[in-house]
């Protein structure tokens, strides 16, 4: 039953937005920001998310994870408030700025846009080590497959964003459908007696119904899942074999965090992929940081952000 | 590198791979540019600053209809793109 459906049956009862994932917000308390050479921002607008990431001499220092609202500049500007307003970092103090993701074009403060397979390698390269060769991202309307260097430079990549399918959006809507939190699905996948095949079709809009079909033909609501999870999972992999996979597999985005889909993965590949204690979510915005940190060193001298 | 640009969807994969290392010193002049009945490629400026050549955003998302044209039903025995692309950059899927 769907949370429209519910509404009807129910008028008046509160409505859950079982799919609103948990935006955060971080900030390393063991740095100083004022005591730090050079600040650089990177502000990765993406069709679900955006991300701003604080980096102080080269070295994460904080970011902010929030839901992108209904124009990218406003995002973009929302996204570094949240740090500013837990820092006391303004534009004033940032050394250089850089946006990325779909949204890069619209970012008002800053210097450069960069691509988000460019900056995700970066971030990847980051976030995990100098061992990262395979990234998979899994964005919130779009999907990625990066292959990179020791550096974090891209060797090869393919992006399929003309469908929802294998996206984090896709999650959203089957989390509202079975109204069940988030963050809840990926351990609710694995609680069934027998795995499930995966739903025959990873369309968004078709799965939603397929998925209504095998709730009223009795599958528990775990065990749906677990056939969406596993339909998402060989979709994503077969974007991945269209380049290979190398070892040192990582993925970033906000589906790195649902284990349900990661495990399946990783069983689908007979490849583990790496681990970091750092919010898969903010690779992208990280490495645009970090591409920042490199061009703010290569110009020479600060440049004044406009504010 | 390599760029993918194109699509999987119900029907089928549609991906038209370019070696970009092979765009930054090409020795036949971009041909590809002219080569493409629809004009799809075009030059850029990579996020690593080197000048390369990419398809058209606009395209992307329907190489299987854009592409449709150039392929043996339309009458060709090979693709415009990847014969004028001697180095061999340019590669389909499909």
């Amino acid at each position: 039953m769907s949370a429209d459906i519910s509404e009807k049956l129910q008028p008046g009862a509160e409505k859950k937005e079982y799919w609103r994932w948990e935006e955060s917000c971080w900030v390393d308390e063991s740095k100083n920001w004022r005591t730090a050479k050079a600040i650089t921002v990177g502000i990765d607008v993406g069709s679900v998310s955006s991300q701003c990431v604080v980096v102080a001499d080269g070295e994460l220092y904080a970011y902010n994870s929030m839901r992108t609202g209904s124009n990218s500049p406003d995002s973009a500007t929302n996204a570094f408030k949240g740090v500013q307003e837990k820092t006391g970092l303004t534009l004033n103090d940032v050394h250089f700025v850089v946006g990325t993701g779909y949204g890069r074009v619209n970012v008002p403060f800053s210097h450069k846009a960069i691509t988000e397979i460019a900056c995700h390698a970066r971030g990847a390269n980051y976030m995990a080590g100098n061992k990262v060769r395979t990234i998979l991202d899994m964005g919130g309307q779009d999907c990625k497959a990066i292959h990179c260097d020791e550096k974090g430079k891209v060797t090869n990549f393919l992006m399929n964003d003309k469908c929802a399918a294998g996206t984090g959006r896709g999650m959203e809507v089957i989390s509202d459908l079975m109204q069940i939190p988030i963050a809840e699905l990926g351990a609710r996948s694995f609680d069934v007696d027998v795995e499930p095949e995966a739903v025959s079709s990873v369309c968004v809009v078709f799965a939603k119904s397929e998925a209504l079909g095998l709730l009223r033909a009795g599958y528990t609501k775990n065990k749906v899942i677990a056939a969406y999870s596993q339909a998402m999972a060989e979709r994503v992999v077969s974007l991945l074999q269209r380049i290979g996979v190398e070892e040192g597999f990582f993925i970033t985005g906000g589906i790195a965090k649902n284990s349900g889909v990661v495990k399946r993965i990783e069983k689908l590949l007979g490849i583990k992929a790496m681990e970091t204690a750092i919010d898969s979510q903010i690779a992208g915005a990280l490495g645009a940081a970090l591409f920042a940190h490199t061009l703010m060193q290569k110009q020479g001298a600060a440049k004044p952000v406009l504010s | 590198m390599i760029a993918n640009y194109g699509y999987k969807d119900g029907s089928g994969e549609y991906y038209i791979s370019i070696d970009t290392d092979n765009c930054i010193a090409c020795p036949v002049g971009r041909a590809c540019l002219t080569a493409c009945p629809k004009a799809m490629f075009e030059n850029m400026t990579d996020d690593y600053d080197d000048q390369v050549v990419w398809i058209k955003p606009e395209f992307r998302r329907s190489l299987a209809y854009g592409c449709a044209d150039c392929k043996p039903s339309g009458g060709y025995t090979s693709l415009p793109c990847t014969s004028a692309c001697t180095p061999g950059a340019i590669k389909h899927s499909w």
